[in-house]
């Protein structure tokens, strides 16, 4: 491997052609497919059939079946979803901040994380439906005119998760959507297959490239761009808010809304690279998702990563400035309580290892940077558990304090979803064109200010065909 | 080809090989004092829109005009719900407690701003629109592969078949094809 | 053809069978038994004896659906037939309002009295459309004074509990009545003149009715015997009045003129009958207001914690053997003559403990524990003699029961005369002697030897199986009876609804077999009517009064004048290896109450166990055993020990209980029953099966071995929470201290002064001057007895939900009790100082619970209620999360249909639907809910008052808890009426609020606890 300085964000000779064939032929030709997509499609598939299973028996017979009690009146499925709108946050950050921020090698990830986003916040959505105790009412969240005449009740937090995680989805959508019309256009016109041609006709409505589309196009996404970054900021701040508003020591924090945006673009890159790492190399892809991307992607966990550690410092330590006795209990609980062990796993996951990414070296090695983002992804979720079960089983009165441990099939719901997530990730390689192409050609264009070489010799090439037919 | 009435054709349609090249052409076509033209890239090429004399600011009114619908329609709603429609005493709190009002507030906002942004755009520039005649050229697929094209529409008052297409091929352009309407 | 001819046939048959069976069977029952009937195994056995070509009827009924549906139908109507008996009408007389303007809607209640191990409790019935409800205590009645407890609350569980059995069996075939009584005199006839060999065994018979009958038997039969075996009666207490007096007088005791009290391993406040009323005087004594000058002092001695001695102020846990000793100090240092075997103290405080006494002459009293040696009692006889306590805190009257002897030795006769073949016939009206038999007497095989054996009772127990017929008997809720509290006091049990199934009374039962059958009601009246002095005209308006006011006037036991007690030689102190213990079960008792899963669920006092008994030791004596570190020696370690006593095994969990004395273990009786109902079958260790009738209350020689199994005890609280974790739920003072302050706050800053709140409160609902409910708690006289958690229960429909559930912590109590002991150093392990907290919604006006709500599930009423919307709740428990006192429940399954596996006591169950107060909601699944302040008596007071045109008055409305509360420790009223008492209490300063630093303000609040320790004695500081 070359030294990410000199490294490019685009690497080898390429054409607009050959950026096309590379990035679309992946769609067009069907059975170019790597052996390992059939086995990981085939896993995720297999896990998603174990969260369908593990939903009717939920639907069948009640939360009960879950771990949950009173005092932990939440936990999978609350842990779960944190964790999932968590890893959701790198997509719109990567594919908004990075935009507005003009950083071009954001431009071959940010299709690939807004696809990871979407998946995400679905699975997360599943949770917050899906843990009530009657699900089939669960859209008594929604402000409609109802026959009770009764409203949701807008103090709730629980209430602005279902708007900013809407939104959220919705808005993520949209920005997904709109920066795939002109590559759907491109798909349409390279199609050879009649299927494909009508499929991505009507996907791409008609896009002719336009200069005056273009002009509105741009506009319209960057200042989409500037309300999703304020957006993906809200979304987890409100997520937090679910445990900051509440009175319970260990979640009526102030502190909550930064660190928790911080964990989730934390664990968000984690994905990414998680993803990116076996992806690029399965579809040849390295010359677009380069050894930059992943050093700076690295950075960035590394940055985000100190965020979260010194969150956990800081909530140690209002634990004893605040003099409050159920706060020092509680952070007391967590050292050498019944669960302690988590709470040291989680300091050495999200704290110690990513404190490996200051090496260059390590950065640039794929199989330390893969482990790493697992260990991440995993401490994360043990940081959701800590916040979530450690500071509901011992509140304020001992007479009622508990323990909490997840059942079979809690840990089915939860394995389910990364099926889900999976079966859904991979349909997205197979189907849809995984990097911005017309975004990869406009960076070729900037990189090299002119056509490249050989792009000239074969045109002067396609001239002289012409002129046959002409004549 | 050559024989077909004006009335029928759509328009010419010269195909170039780079951005630069599109947008000093477009620039010199508009000094020849042509109207109805328009560029297609497979990328946004900066520059292109004011060579050909494109001006338009209504998307981002559009973008503000849904985002502050979205605040009104937010907090109204729930000033509504919680002062006129159904007061209710929760947990000893005011019926107006608009700090809690916030989130939802600010989620509609950036909500209809979103929409306001994609469905404004996509309005104005026409779209979805399954068929367009450029559609009957077999080259013009190239536009949204490698490929940068100058059209000049029939419509255009100066638009002559002959001269034009002679105008174009000086230009430089690769190829210079009539398009049926 | 052939086919066609078989099922003629068998429809003849079958329908004979089904008319057999059927017999005495009435109501909706019919529907089940008959599904039942239809697929039982004997059916199918019958029917492949009668035809044993063929290899099933039922198939050829399913083959022919025709015959099948006329077969089954007919046998229906026929059955319906034999079923329609001609009741006659019984009278029976309403507490408030005649039962002709009943008005649907509108309960009635009447007046009766629950039979609790013999005694009568007075107590009034809610009856909704002549289905009792909800039991509430008899204000007029001397063992209630309007409260009750939670066995009595319970025993409503029992009337509606399908398990009970509902017929007459012989052999476990279903049989008839009219066959049993053919067959009964039959066998009484044949019997050897003066009815030789004919034998009754009974419980404890206060009932003055009942005791005619079976005298009027023994007239009948010269030769007959009559045997009385009650396991949880106490027993020692007759004994030791015949060693001190000569003759069986009972004490009883009025803790409302004691100023000082010495508990010597007596359990006055939970032991039944007496608890009651022992319980509501204990507490006047008791009670703490701004200015009080005095409060009784309680002194226990004890080798069982119980809820008396957590209400002692000064507690001392020792062997049961060592007892004595200490009873002979104390004696001694009061002034009783001891004769030569004074005995010198052995503990320093035993002197000042007499010298307090003493000093109180006439306002101190000593009480006897029922597992204390008759010598005990006849010392705490003489002690009581010495301080003058007779005739003011004590009365020794007539013994209430008809005809008291020594239970324990009638029963050995009567097992020795079954041995030597000598019982020809034993009929035991009542009881469980199979299982509740001390079992080196083995009266299984006894009895088995009986050739004719007849069995009377609520359930096809132990005692049914071995006995050749077993009869059904009629809850005291739907027969005619009578009974007789702890102090004589007569009262008429009244039933309240025909009997649910074909059982009969005793009262009935006997009739028949003295030959005329006559309805229990003209029992009764006919034992009543003969007894009364003055014309008959007058007996029906006396008898309408008895009936009204549950109470018969005069009827009290009369006293008797008692020489002074001899002072009994000291019996030898063995102490070889450890001893055990056996107590009745502070819930389920002899196992009398064992099918009922209210009690089987409710927590323990102390042990806060649900669903099971352990054998209970020390702290120290678990860690030298080295089946506990002393680090976690109060943690659940799940152990499982071998006891060996005598020669007999028992196997049974360990439960590290603080405060237990040391080198003992006990272990409750009334568990580990093989037969009686899927609610008690199987559940706990039997512990009958190591007592022994020489020593039936404890003995020495007990070995314990550890063994490798485990075993999962369920307690509610979570066994870390030994001390308060420097928090303070609960805070207290010496009532010393309380008085030298000048009654000051007893409220530091952290629990009276709120964090800053956000918002202001709002004047819409600051102005507000209508009802605003409130609760006081006051933690001075709550003696921990869970009789409220149970009322709570049966008033508003709270489902049972097993031990499964209960372990996950999914237990659905709206009131808990909080067990809280102080202190964590050793000695505070082996003797802690123990605090109850009963804990229901607290109702804050600033409700964490609410604004967190998404759907606006939970909201504040005007009046200050904290209302939960079952049917708007979507179950997202967050209301649960972020509330600090833990108080709500949520519904994980559909428990109120007894999920996820069948727990009992569920609503969807035919009969316990007919318990269901129909004024609160049966809750279904996925909804979360606590405790209203019973919301549906609030309305009922106010539609009342609305009628009447008037404000609801203090004292109008009573929470469940609150009415049913022996020590009247729970207030409920409008907080803005000045007047009243609630709002006087919230004045006092011993007010304190819970948790009042989260400023949640709550409507319910705390009067702190005062302990009153002797100074001579360790002065103690309270918690700072």
């Amino acid at each position: 491997m070359s030294n990410p300085s000199t490294e490019r964000i685009l690497n080898g000779e390429h054409s607009y052609l050959t950026i096309d064939g590379r990035i679309g032929g992946v769609v067009l030709d069907q059975r170019k497919h790597p052996l390992p997509w059939y086995v990981t499609f085939a896993i995720g598939f297999g896990l998603l059939q174990v969260m369908m299973l593990a939903f009717t028996w939920l639907l069948y017979k009640g939360v009960g079946i879950w771990g949950i009690n009173i005092p932990v009146g939440w936990g999978f499925a609350i842990i779960n979803f944190v964790w999932w709108i968590g890893i959701g946050h790198a997509g719109t950050l990567i594919s908004a901040i990075l935009l507005l921020m003009r950083q071009l090698w954001r431009n071959s990830i940010n299709r690939f994380a807004e696809a990871m986003t979407l998946f995400a916040v679905m699975c997360a959505g599943l949770f917050p439906l899906l843990h009530t105790g009657r699900p089939w009412v669960a859209y008594w969240l929604f402000p409609y005119p109802s026959v009770l005449g009764v409203w949701p009740q807008f103090r709730s937090p629980l209430v602005w998760d279902v708007f900013a995680v809407s939104t959220y989805m919705t808005v993520s959508a949209l920005f997904w959507y709109i920066g795939l019309i002109p590559d759907f256009a491109t798909m349409r016109d390279k199609a050879r297959n009649r299927l494909a041609q009508i499929v991505f006709g009507i996907l791409s409505m008609g896009w002719r490239g336009s200069a005056g589309h273009w002009f509105r196009y741009e506009t319209a996404y960057l200042i989409l761009a500037g309300l999703s970054t304020p957006l993906v900021l809200s979304v987890h701040s409100i997520v937090s808010f679910d445990f900051a508003v509440s009175i319970i020591p260990g979640w009526h924090t102030t502190i909550f809304p930064p660190y928790f945006v911080a964990g989730a673009i934390y664990a968000g890159f984690a994905m990414v690279l998680i993803l990116a790492i076996p992806i690029r190399a399965w579809y040849g892809l390295k010359d677009f998702i380069t050894m930059r991307h992943l050093d700076w992607m690295a950075k960035f966990m590394l940055g985000t990563g100190l965020v979260v550690f010194y969150g956990y410092l800081m909530e140690a330590f209002y634990a004893w400035y605040s003099g409050n006795k159920y706060e020092q209990y509680m952070m007391m609980n967590r050292w050498v309580g019944p669960y302690a062990p988590l709470y040291w796993a989680l300091i050495v996951c999200n704290g110690i290892t990513p404190q490996f990414l200051w090496s260059p070296k390590v950065r640039r090695n794929l199989a330390m940077l893969f482990t790493i983002s697992v260990v991440v992804s995993i401490g994360m979720w043990l940081e959701r558990f800590m916040i979530v079960v450690e500071s509901l089983h011992r509140d304020f009165l001992p007479s009622s304090w508990g323990m909490y441990a997840g059942t079979i099939w809690d840990w089915a719901t939860f394995i389910g979803t990364i099926g889900f997530f999976t079966f859904n990730m991979f349909l997205f390689i197979r189907f849809v064109p995984m990097i911005n192409m017309f975004e990869m050609k406009d960076l070729l264009h900037k990189i090299t200010g002119r056509v490249p070489a050989q792009a000239i010799t074969q045109r002067a090439h396609e001239a002289a065909e012409l002129a046959e037919e002409r004549a | 080809m050559d024989k077909r009435d004006k009335s029928q054709l759509y328009g010419l349609l010269a195909e170039f090989g780079d951005a630069e090249e599109i947008v000093v052409a477009a620039g010199k076509a508009r000094e020849a004092g042509y109207t109805r033209l328009d560029a297609f890239t497979p990328f946004p090429v900066h520059g292109l829109p004011e060579a050909i004399g494109f001006r338009d600011v209504l998307v981002p009114w559009l973008i503000f005009i849904g985002g502050v619908c979205g605040a009104l329609a937010g907090f109204g709603l729930q000033y509504w719900i919680n002062a006129v429609d159904y007061p209710m005493d929760v947990g000893g709190r005011p019926f107006v407690t608009w700090p809690s009002f916030i989130p939802v507030t600010f989620e509609c906002t950036v909500l209809f701003a979103a929409f306001a942004a994609v469905i404004g755009m996509l309005m104005l520039n026409g779209l979805p629109r399954p068929h367009h005649p450029l559609f009957n050229s077999d080259r013009f697929g190239r536009a949204s592969q490698d490929r940068f094209f100058l059209c000049i529409e029939a419509r255009d008052p100066r638009f002559d078949g002959a001269a034009t297409r002679r105008f174009l091929e000086e230009l430089g352009a690769l190829s210079v094809e009539e398009v049926p309407a | 053809m052939s086919s066609k001819n078989d099922t003629n046939i068998t429809q003849r048959d079958v329908l004979q069978r089904l008319k057999d069976r059927l017999a005495g069977r009435k109501g909706p029952e019919y529907w089940r038994s008959l599904e039942e009937l239809a697929g039982s195994p004997e059916f199918q056995r019958f029917v492949e004896d009668e035809f044993p070509n063929r290899s099933s009827l039922l198939e050829a009924m399913k083959m022919d659906r025709r015959s099948f549906l006329t077969l089954m139908g007919s046998s229906i109507a026929l059955a319906g037939l034999a079923g329609c008996r001609f009741l006659p009408a019984e009278k029976i007389v309403p507490y408030v309002q005649a039962p002709e303007d009943l008005i649907p809607g509108v309960p009635v209640y009447y007046a009766t009295a629950a039979v609790i191990l013999g005694y009568g409790v007075g107590i009034l019935v809610e009856s909704h459309e002549g289905r009792p409800t909800k039991i509430e205590g008899n204000p007029g009645h001397p063992a209630s004074l309007g409260s009750t407890d939670a066995l009595v609350q319970a025993t409503l569980l029992d009337l509606y509990d399908p398990e009970r059995s509902q017929n007459v069996s012989k052999k476990g075939q279903a049989a008839t009545w009219d066959a049993f009584f053919a067959e009964a005199r039959k066998t009484l006839a044949s019997l050897p003149a003066g009815g030789e060999g004919l034998r009754i065994l009974t419980g404890t018979v206060t009932s003055p009715t009942l005791a005619a009958q079976i005298s009027e038997v023994l007239r009948k039969y010269p030769a007959a015997r009559w045997h009385q075996y009650e396991p949880a009666a106490d027993h020692n207490a007759r004994a030791g009045a015949v060693a001190a007096f000569g003759k069986p007088v009972q004490a009883i005791y009025h803790l409302d003129k004691a100023a000082r009290v010495l508990t010597l391993d007596a359990d006055f406040l939970g032991q039944p009958p007496s608890n009651i009323r022992y319980a509501r005087d204990f507490a006047e004594r008791r009670r703490v207001r701004r200015g009080a000058t005095e409060m009784n002092r309680l002194y226990a001695v004890e080798s069982t914690p119980g809820i008396t001695g957590a209400m002692a102020d000064h507690r001392w846990a020792l062997r049961p053997g060592e007892i004595e000793a200490i009873a002979r100090a104390i004696a001694a240092g009061i002034g009783v003559r001891m004769g030569a075997d004074a005995h010198q103290a052995t503990y320093p405080w035993v002197d000042a403990v007499a010298r307090d006494l003493a000093a109180h002459h006439g306002a101190s009293v000593v009480i006897p524990g029922a597992g204390q040696p008759p010598a005990v009692h006849a010392l705490a006889y003489a002690m009581n003699q010495a301080l003058g306590a007779v005739g003011s805190t004590v009365r020794f009257v007539e013994p209430v029961e008809a005809t008291p002897v020594d239970h324990l030795a009638s029963l050995k006769e009567l097992v020795a005369d079954m041995r030597a073949h000598r019982v020809r016939a034993l009929l035991i009206l009542g009881g469980n002697p199979v299982y509740t038999a001390p079992a080196d007497l083995e009266f299984a095989d006894a009895l088995a030897s009986v050739p004719f054996s007849v069995h009377l009772g609520r359930y096809d127990d132990e005692t049914a199986a071995t006995c050749l017929w077993h009869l059904a008997e009629s809850h005291y809720l739907e027969a005619w009876s009578d009974v007789r509290a702890f102090d004589g006091t007569a009262s008429i049990v009244q039933p309240l609804i025909q009997p649910l199934y074909s059982s009969r009374s005793a009262h009935e039962v006997l009739a028949g077999l003295l030959g005329d059958p006559i309805p229990g009601l003209e029992i009764v009246k006919n034992h009543w009517r003969a007894g009364f002095a003055g014309p008959d005209a007058r007996f029906e308006d006396a008898w309408r009064k008895w009936l009204n006011d549950g109470v018969i006037p005069g009827t009290a036991a009369k006293p008797v004048t008692v020489p002074d007690a001899k002072v009994p030689a000291p019996t030898p102190v063995v102490a070889d290896g450890y001893d055990v213990i056996f107590r009745p079960d502070p819930n389920l008792v002899d196992g009398t109450f064992a099918n009922n899963a209210w009690l089987m669920e409710l927590p323990r006092p102390l042990t806060k166990l649900t669903w099971d008994n352990a054998a209970l030791m020390s702290p120290a004596m678990a860690v030298r055993l080295g089946l506990a570190t002393r680090e976690k020696a109060y943690v659940a370690n799940n152990q499982v020990v071998e006891l060996s006593y005598k020669g007999r095994k028992l196997k049974a969990p360990l439960f590290i209980l603080p405060g237990h004395a040391d080198n003992c273990v006990t272990l409750h009786l009334g568990w580990g029953r093989t037969r009686g109902g899927s609610v008690c079958a199987g559940k706990g260790v039997n512990a009958y099966s190591l007592q022994t009738s020489d020593a039936p209350d404890y003995g020495s020689g007990l070995q314990i071995a550890p063994t490798q199994d485990r075993y999962e005890l369920v307690s509610t609280h979570y066994h870390s929470a030994i001390d308060m974790e420097g928090r303070h739920p609960v805070l207290w003072r010496t009532f010393d201290e309380y008085q030298r302050s000048g009654y000051a706050p007893v409220a530091g800053d952290e629990e009276s002064t709120p964090s800053e709140s956000m918002f202001r409160t709002p004047p819409e609902y600051a102005n507000y001057d209508g009802y605003a409910w409130g609760m006081s708690i006051d933690l001075n006289v709550c003696i921990g007895c869970n009789a409220c958690v149970v009322a709570c229960q049966a008033e508003n429909n709270i489902p049972v939900v097993g031990k499964d559930q209960v372990s996950r912590g999914r237990e659905m109590y709206w009131i808990r009790i909080d067990r809280y002991y102080q202190g964590t150093t050793e000695a505070d392990l082996e003797n802690p100082v123990t605090f109850f907290e009963p804990v229901p919604c607290m109702q804050c006006e600033l409700a964490p619970c609410e604004p967190v709500c998404p759907v606006g599930a939970t909201t504040h009423s005007h009046e200050g209620l904290n209302q939960m919307v079952y049917n708007r709740c979507v179950g997202t428990r967050y209301c649960s999360n972020n509330c600090p006192y833990k108080v709500r429940r949520f519904n994980f399954y559909k428990f109120s249909a007894g999920q996820p596996n069948n727990a009992p006591g569920n609503y969807d169950n035919p009969t316990y639907k007919l318990m269901a107060n129909p004024n609160v909601t049966v809750r279904g699944r996925g909804v979360m809910e606590k405790c209203t302040y019973c919301v549906q008596r609030i309305n009922e007071a106010r539609i009342k008052a609305k009628e009447q045109n008037r404000t609801i008055r203090d004292g109008e409305i009573q929470t469940a808890c609150q009415q049913v509360c022996p020590t009247k420790a729970i207030t409920f009223g409008n907080i803005h009426d000045a007047g009243a008492e609630v709002s006087r209490q919230k004045q006092e300063p011993a007010k304190f609020v819970l948790l009042g630093d989260l400023n949640t303000r709550p409507r319910t609040t705390y009067l702190a606890k005062f302990r009153n320790p002797n100074p001579e004695i360790g002065t103690e500081k309270s918690l700072e």
